[in-house]
């Protein structure tokens, strides 16, 4: 496997998981209080979605001509990984909350308990918020794949590490049997804003033109760099960005993964 | 609101997100490393560039957003 499939597996694993996530998280809400059997045809109905989405799309992607992929794809990914990481780096300063996932399990709950009775078969509210939020939360997994898989002419490994991911969540939330509340997701959506910015920039350079300096190795120089870069703005902000009103200093909590010190 | 103008607004708001001016500089900043390697000059030096100031830029509008609201 070369450097660049390892990072198109990780990638994808990593988005795959935060995504899955919270998934698990709003499927376990409407499954618990509502129907299990008409949260999991929900579930089904998504993931057959899903699946026809990247079955539809990928043949058609890979067979664009490499310059044009490379810098449509290289732009797109960037354009994504950089909204990802924006995030991230507002969520490690302590400027947007962080997903709890405990709080939209409650959140869930209480809204599905809010309906009232139960209808004795098929429950129609229990297959639609599963089919809804595994579709939308897996759509971003799609793109991903999609995107990572056809520039490497690999979207079967990209689907691979997809689904990985996802029955390594389903196991850990059978296993759990409550929301997957301690995953660090703010680093692993740093970690996947790092790798698709990388890889966006890298690509779409390329796809413009562009010749990088050592070819593929300048992602070894680019991954980190924008590591360096994400973590040095965290950093940044934490020191010089007020909390409202302008007089609190920005509580320095605790890094996750990131390497900053608070 | 028909339903062709809600499902392109919701891929808008999907692939550019919430802050579409990091979008256009993407854009721009692919065009212009399109222009200086189609006159042969080394040109992988722009995108690392543009990404470092347009994460900047989009960080600072979204902190002072932040620090406004909050």
């Amino acid at each position: 496997m070369s450097g660049a499939e390892l990072g198109l597996a990780v990638s994808v694993f990593l988005a795959c998981t935060v995504e899955a996530v919270e998934a698990l998280t709003i499927v376990l809400a409407v499954g618990t209080t509502r129907s299990w059997s008409s949260a999991m045809s929900g579930v089904g109905a998504a993931t057959l979605a899903l699946a026809a989405i990247v079955a539809a799309l990928g043949p058609a992607l890979t067979s664009l001509p490499i310059g044009v992929l490379r810098v449509a794809v290289g732009g797109l990914l960037l354009i994504f990984g950089l909204q990802w990481l924006r995030k991230a780096i507002l969520r490690s300063a302590g400027l947007k909350a962080k997903h709890d996932e405990q709080e939209t399990f409650r959140e869930e709950t209480e809204a599905a308990r809010a309906l009232g009775v139960k209808p004795a078969g098929f429950d129609g509210y229990a297959f639609a918020i599963s089919f809804k939020g595994v579709l939308l939360e897996g759509l971003e997994v799609a793109f991903i794949v999609l995107t990572f898989g056809a520039n490497q002419k690999h979207v079967a490994l990209a689907a691979a590490a997809a689904a990985a991911a996802v029955l390594a969540v389903i196991a850990a939330g059978v296993a759990a049997r409550a929301p997957l509340a301690k995953v660090p997701e703010n680093t692993m959506k740093f970690a996947v804003g790092v790798m698709l910015s990388s890889f966006g920039m890298f690509w779409g350079a390329e796809g413009a033109g562009a010749s990088w300096p050592g070819g593929d190795a300048a992602l070894l120089a680019l991954i980190p760099s924008v590591l360096i870069a994400a973590n040095a703005i965290v950093w940044m902000l934490r020191r010089a960005i007020p909390v409202a009103g302008g007089e609190e200093p920005v509580p320095a909590e605790a890094p996750e993964l990131t390497g900053v010190s608070a | 609101m028909s339903r062709v103008r809600a499902f392109c607004l919701g891929v808008w708001d999907f692939i550019v997100g919430d802050d579409w001016r990091t979008a256009l500089g993407v854009v721009l900043a692919l065009g212009l490393t399109a222009l200086i390697a189609d006159a042969s000059i080394a040109a992988w030096w722009v995108m690392p560039l543009a990404v470092l100031g347009l994460l900047a830029l989009s960080i600072r509008r979204a902190a002072r957003g932040a620090a406004r609201s909050g």
